[in-house]
């Protein structure tokens, strides 16, 4: 396993959380340095969406700790911890069914100023905010569906979407769930690029992610889980040969 | 104007406030069913304050509004344990603890109820009703609409993009609620007599049939559905005893055809973009 690095933004200690008799995590320790591309592997049922459940404060983890930043956010509420820095995006797409592309783009972001602002029309409540979602727009090439009902678009459009409203939040880390499925080899190449832009300009990014070419051609680091457990971590060459990690998961695939 | 439409067109308007009431919480996917019981607070605040105290009526609304929103604040907390019908059910629940409380409460009248209030014109009611509706229209194109319409679409996902549900949820009950009490204080000004069996369940099924008739997405609609509650059964008048049956029959139509209620942000968009190639 890897030591935890000095810059590390996110840490988790020890972390355990079960539904009922079924452990989805357990005693899971990893940590997310800045400016970093950190994946977690796994098959299916291995606790990677519970591992983003606990971070993101959807759920309260049985045993351990999660620190961002240096804050302690284990118990903090979701809200708290997507204006501490964290946003994500869902294994499932989860779009707003009334809300056009545009309105994602605000409703998504901090808000500046006072919070009686908030009741103000528009542009007025926050010009900033006005400013990011026109650049979000232009960066992931939405401008044309900026009116649409955003759950009325194709699959490929609305997770660009669901990536747009998690980055007007500023976040410091990104959380993606399973970003490119669905997606073809060109599309995947495209996210590629985008998220190395993205690292590049300081975000730091933890991932789960199922395609392993996409995985094993982005991340710096990687984590496996297996059964909610940890059994191995490391740069994406030594997952790639790692016994444990063929056996439990990878398998054929490790020709990726 | 006739006093026959002067009482017609200041029902619309009382309705409208109270149809509000409901659409505020409504937006936030919290369907009230006791709002009556906001009301009743409102109206026997707001008449306390004229009648007793000889205050002028619009402070005395204001104070009933802040009394009920503090207690729609109360009653939103325990609200965000329950979801849909059982949500529904518990603020039934509370309209008729409101209204039982108002039948045993013989300092403002009890089941004899209570007069003595000032009366007020319908410009009056109406330059209320204009108002919330104007403030309900400039909110709904603000950030704090956009959050409380996120609460409502997916509740987990809002909390997970950074919006704070529990305030969101428990301030739309207490807004909810100020408007109710400022149509209770105005139902009270303009009848100059309440009693507990005003503000009974069926007050509070007329608030959310507006609501769903004239349009539960846009504010707008409770105008519309609450124009149409008041006047369709007089217009219906010659039917004689149908007309309350066929009042039915159009309601379910309306609802097998445009289920989202009359009015809804397409047709609004469609209508301002006609508006605006015509001129």
């Amino acid at each position: 396993m890897t030591a935890v690095p000095p810059n590390a933004i996110l840490r988790l200690a020890g972390v355990s959380k079960s539904f009922g008799g079924v452990r989805a995590l357990r005693d899971v320790s990893i940590s997310v340095a800045q400016n970093r591309i950190v994946g977690v592997i796994g098959p299916n049922g291995a606790g990677k969406t519970t591992l983003f459940n606990v971070i993101t404060g959807a759920y309260r983890p049985d045993a351990g700790d999660v620190t961002f930043a240096s804050w302690p956010i284990t118990r903090w509420p979701p809200y708290r911890i997507v204006r501490a820095g964290i946003a994500r995006t869902f294994q499932n797409i989860r779009l707003f069914a009334s809300m056009t592309v545009w309105e994602h783009l605000i409703v998504g972001q901090p808000h500046g100023g006072s919070p009686l602002r908030k009741i103000l029309p528009g542009r007025f409540a926050d010009r900033k905010a006005w400013v990011r979602a026109e650049d979000a727009l232009t960066f992931f090439g939405l401008e044309k569906y900026r009116e649409a009902l955003a759950r009325t678009l194709p699959y490929g459009i609305q997770r660009k979407v669901e990536m747009a409203r998690a980055l007007t939040a500023g976040p410091q880390l990104l959380l993606l769930d399973e970003p490119v499925a669905g997606m073809n080899r060109d599309e995947a190449d495209d996210l590629r690029a985008l998220l190395l832009r993205l690292s590049a300009r300081g975000l730091s990014i933890l991932l789960i992610e199922h395609d392993m070419a996409f995985v094993m051609n982005l991340c710096h680091e990687l984590y496996v889980l297996d059964f909610g457990a940890l059994i191995a971590a490391g740069h994406p060459s030594e997952i790639r040969t790692n016994p444990a990690v063929l056996d439990a998961y990878l398998g054929s695939e490790s020709a990726c | 104007m006739s006093t026959y439409y002067a009482g017609l067109f200041a029902d619309i308007g009382i309705l409208v406030l109270g149809a509000l009431s409901v659409y505020i919480i409504l937006v936030t996917n919290q369907l009230s069913l006791g709002n009556a019981g906001f009301m009743a607070i409102g109206s026997y605040v707001a008449s306390f304050l004229t009648a007793e105290q000889h205050w002028a009526l619009t402070p005395a609304l204001i104070v009933a509004a802040l009394t009920a929103a503090v207690i729609g604040v109360i009653v939103g907390f325990p609200a965000l344990r329950l979801k849909g019908i059982y949500l529904a059910i518990a603020t039934l629940g509370f309209g008729e603890m409101v209204r039982s409380f108002f039948l045993v409460f013989t300092p403002m009248g009890g089941s004899g109820g209570y007069r003595g209030m000032p009366h007020v014109s319908l410009g009056y009611i109406w330059a209320w009703t204009a108002g919330v509706l104007l403030l309900v229209t400039l909110l709904e194109r603000s950030r704090l609409w956009l959050e409380m319409r996120a609460v409502h679409d997916d509740e987990t996902a809002a909390g997970l993009i950074g919006i704070n549900t529990t305030l969101t949820k428990v301030g739309a009950f207490g807004f909810g609620a100020a408007v109710a009490a400022i149509a209770g204080g105005l139902f009270a000004h303009h009848y100059i007599y309440i009693e507990p069996g005003n503000f009974d369940f069926e007050r509070s099924i007329d608030f959310v049939l507006a609501v769903i008739l004239g349009g539960s997405t846009v504010g707008a609609g409770a105008l519309v559905g609450a124009a149409l509650l008041v006047l369709l059964p007089e217009w219906l008048r010659f039917l004689a005893d149908w007309r309350l049956a066929a009042f039915g029959v159009m309601l379910i139509l309306v609802l097998l055809t445009r289920p989202q209620g009359i009015l809804d942000r397409p047709l609004l968009a469609l209508l301002r973009l006609r508006r605006s190639s015509a001129a």
